[in-house]
């Protein structure tokens, strides 16, 4: 059993996903851009020229200063500008990036763990387990996940007491997004666990008496877990615009505590008087961020499909 | 990003699409210099007049509808459907008006003194919205058809000052049609006056679709002059940007609710003009004093009972930067929570202390909060001008004297119940006062909770002889003895500190050129009023 998952774990680290790699630009380039941004985002702290979110440190009159113009009241210049508050644009893009990716990976991991735990049961159970389940996800992916995310949110927030609310929102988030988004991953593992089920090898390890439990999570999931992996960076993807949307619609993270989404909210309004840096480079950064992390699960895709290599 | 900008892109598009919907299927009308097309930021609520007592709702009543007295663009009252109004001789407790002659409804029966007494106990009843206006009235009477008596517990010398926002429908119609009492709003009521009207104003309702568009036409048998405009086409449009652009394209002739970082834009461009004037309205934040714990602190005991904590956080205010950065210098910042408009003001209220943050600093730390403390401010995002960023402004220069405050921002409807159910220790909020009286302000943010009073007092603020002072100026008929008790209160809540006041807003409508519509302090505008160059 230590060789199949060894096996399993060399399958997904196989030279050929990495010779793929290799020989494939975007994917080059995609991986790039995702490893700079989140390195860039984890530094932040150290990178960034100011703290955006320590509100002493900001600076009102700052307001509004135009990318390379010093201010017309504190003389102070700022690469990108500054926002309504007087928040350095780059600082806070850079803060901002942080919370998108700290909420989207967790999303993706919550959603993943849901969804793979249910489609094991429902693939490898069937019957009206499966049914049940499934029927739950049918009527769950008939609503747009954005509006599933804001009734959770909703919810959620009503639940938990006053005082707790506002440190508990960034968690809030993570759970809202990560139940919008665990059908996805629930019916790829469901699907493959039916076939996977019925394969020799699990029929074997149930003859010798394994338990249900043990043969779902070393032999079948094992083998599931490719297309799960393709899904997951796709919902990353998906998470962090999700979060992007929430924070624009302004039920996401405390506004002092900008995303990009909240900056792109803040910017939007700034956009006809012609302060156009508060939209745009938070906006750039959230594309890049959001398109890389597609094209690295386009290519994962490509490169974990047989029949495309 | 992708999923952003379509949204946002689609939704602005179907918006602009719409508005330009509207100008294409009317080109015809809008080619005549009478008719104007007015948008705002939302639409009225009801057209029941009694049901809901807000601004946008009143606006488009009160050119279907009249009050007994009006309020001009100077804050003075002017005759309305009342000509003459006056306390009784031989009774201080009874209110008598005049009506006006020769005054008809839309549909052509003429105003009588029973209608008027209908439309008051209408305002008066259970349902309505208005009845926190007349809670003094005991009786209404109609001694002849051109007079009505309104009977007070006591003497109450400014009553007619209420007046100005309550309707007057016609007893007939509302019989006829099962309208006679108020909506119930907060029940999800409906009744025949919600969507069709039969007032006794200078327009006439012609077509009523909620939230997409409101048409209304010239009254030929109005009492009063002829206005200019003969017919008003009413749209709301949300967005702000969305709302400037149809102004810019020329789709609309008049945007009432101009965002100020969009002004010095509209000002510049050709053909358009923007009209400025204060409006009776101040921005304040408030905290609660009075109870022993607060909900959200990190300390035990409540800090802002601490008057040498709520001394600090004026000092570490910066008011002109505020008005400087986040109004762009549309705003009057001031140091009392109320206009110039209102009776009791001073210039000596009005003022200010520069921010000192290193004598906050020493305060906060006599005060035993030298490691500062932590709270939750709660702020709404779509009320008044630039709400949010006002607070967020806030945050950052309360930071400075250790005051973490926990920004919580959200919609009118979440932020304000969370005032009135007491579920806040720190708030923003807007305060207007129809009545152009101190007495309004006290009734509802000062006298302590209990009756018909301090049903907005989140500052849970409690002071027996400053009770007793507003109790005593409701039946005071000595005014110049009533002044002299509006000042002791106030210099009482300066004291004291009740209010952490910011600016009063200033009001700003866009408008084409050659079209004069001047701003009104309650942000009231009658397109009756317009005039064309």
């Amino acid at each position: 059993m230590t060789s199949d998952t060894q096996s399993s774990l060399a399958r997904f680290w196989d030279s050929d996903i990495m010779w793929s790699f290799r020989h494939s630009p975007v994917a080059i380039v995609a991986g790039l851009v995702v490893a700079l941004i989140a390195l860039a985002a984890l530094f932040a702290p150290w990178i960034a020229p100011t703290n955006p979110y320590d509100p002493a440190a900001l600076n009102l009159m700052d307001g509004f200063t135009p990318p390379m113009e010093p201010n017309a009241f504190t003389g102070n210049s700022y690469i990108l500008g500054t926002d309504n508050q007087g928040r350095d644009v780059l600082s806070t893009i850079l803060y901002g990036t942080r919370i998108s990716l700290f909420v989207g990976l967790s999303a993706v991991l919550f959603a993943m763990v849901l969804g793979i735990t249910l489609g094991l049961i429902a693939g490898y159970r069937g019957g009206w387990v499966d049914g049940l389940l499934m029927r739950i996800a049918d009527v769950q992916l008939s609503f747009p996940s954005i509006l599933i995310a804001l009734l959770i949110f909703g919810v959620a927030r009503g639940l938990i007491p006053p005082a707790y609310r506002e440190t508990m929102a960034i968690w809030v988030l993570i759970v809202a997004i990560g139940l919008s988004d665990w059908v996805q991953f629930a019916r790829v593992v469901r699907g493959a666990t039916m076939v996977e089920k019925s394969k020799e090898y699990v029929q074997a390890a149930r003859v010798v008496g394994a338990h249900p439990v043990k043969i779902l999570i070393k032999h079948i999931l094992p083998n599931v877990m490719g297309p799960v992996l393709v899904i997951g960076t796709i919902g990353l993807a998906l998470a962090i615009i999700a979060e992007a949307t929430l924070s624009f619609l302004g039920v996401g993270v405390p506004p002092t505590q900008p995303s990009l989404g909240t900056l792109i909210r803040i910017g939007q309004q700034y956009l006809f008087s012609g302060e156009w840096w508060i939209l745009l480079f938070p906006s750039i950064a959230l594309l890049a961020l959001a398109l890389s992390v597609n094209l690295l699960g386009d290519w994962l895709r490509d490169a974990l499909n047989p029949r495309l290599r | 990003m992708t999923a952003i900008s379509f949204r946002t892109g689609l939704g602005g598009a179907l918006r602009m699409a719409s508005v330009s919907a509207l100008a294409l299927g009317l080109g015809l009308a809008a080619a005549s210099a009478e008719t104007i097309r007015w948008a705002r930021v939302g639409d009225a609520l009801t057209l029941d007049p009694h049901s809901q007592n807000e601004g946008p709702t009143h606006t488009l009543a009160h050119h279907i509808y009249e009050t007994l007295v009006g309020r001009a663009t100077d804050g003075s009252l002017t005759p309305r459907l009342a000509v003459e109004w006056g306390i009784h001789p031989d009774d201080s407790t009874v209110w008598v008006f005049t009506l006006r002659d020769g005054v008809t409804f839309h549909d052509g029966t003429a105003l009588t003194a029973d209608d008027v007494v209908f439309s008051l106990n209408r305002a008066r009843g259970e349902t309505s919205d208005m009845k926190g206006l007349h809670a003094g009235v005991v009786e209404v009477t109609a001694p002849d058809d051109m007079t009505v008596h309104i009977k007070t517990e006591g003497p109450a010398p400014l009553y007619v000052q209420n007046l100005t926002n309550t309707f007057i429908m016609s007893r007939a119609w509302a019989e006829a049609n099962d309208a006679l009492t108020a909506q119930d709003f907060a029940a999800g009521e409906e009744n025949f006056a919600v969507r069709n009207a039969n007032g006794t104003g200078p327009y006439t309702l012609v077509e009523r679709d909620p939230e997409v568009r409101t048409v209304l036409e010239v009254f030929d048998g109005h009492w009063g002059d002829a206005p200019e405009v003969t017919e008003i086409i009413y749209t709301p449009i949300a967005e702000a940007a969305t709302r400037v652009a149809a102004l810019l394209s020329g789709e609309v002739d008049i945007v009432q609710d101009v965002p100020v970082q969009d002004i010095q834009r509209l000002e510049q461009t050709d053909g358009i003009k923007v009209e400025f004037g204060p409006e009776n309205r101040t921005i304040f934040f408030a905290y609660d004093m009075g109870s022993e714990d607060l909900l959200t602190a990190s300390v035990d005991g409540n800090p802002f009972a601490n008057p040498m904590v709520r001394e600090a956080m004026h000092l570490a205010t910066d008011r002109d930067a505020i008005q400087q950065v986040v109004m762009r210098g549309q705003s009057l910042p001031t140091g009392v929570t109320m206009p110039p408009f209102v009776n009791g003001w001073t210039e000596e209220l009005d003022a200010y202390a520069a921010p000192d943050i290193a004598r906050a600093q020493e305060l906060m730390a006599e005060a035993g909060y030298a490691d500062g403390f932590s709270v939750d401010l709660h702020t709404p995002n779509d009320r008044y001008l630039n709400d949010e960023a006002i607070s967020q402004a806030l945050v950052g220069m309360l930071a400075r004297i250790g005051i973490d405050a926990n920004l919580v921002s959200q919609t009118r409807s979440m932020h304000f119940p969370l005032i009135q159910n007491r579920e806040t220790d720190f708030y923003l909020l807007g305060w207007g006062v129809p009545t152009f009286d101190s007495q309004y302000v006290f009734d509802f943010l000062v006298h302590s909770t209990e009756g018909a009073r301090g049903g907005w007092n989140g500052s849970r603020y409690s002071n027996a002889e400053v009770d007793a002072l507003v109790q005593a100026m409701a039946t005071e008929t000595d005014l110049e003895a009533r002044d002299a008790m509006i000042a002791e209160v106030w210099a009482q809540l300066q004291e004291d500190r009740v209010f952490l006041p910011i600016h009063n807003q200033t009001l700003a409508y866009a408008m084409r050129d050659g079209i004069n519509l001047p701003v009104h302090p309650e942000n009231q505008p009658s397109m009756a009023d317009v005039t064309f160059d």
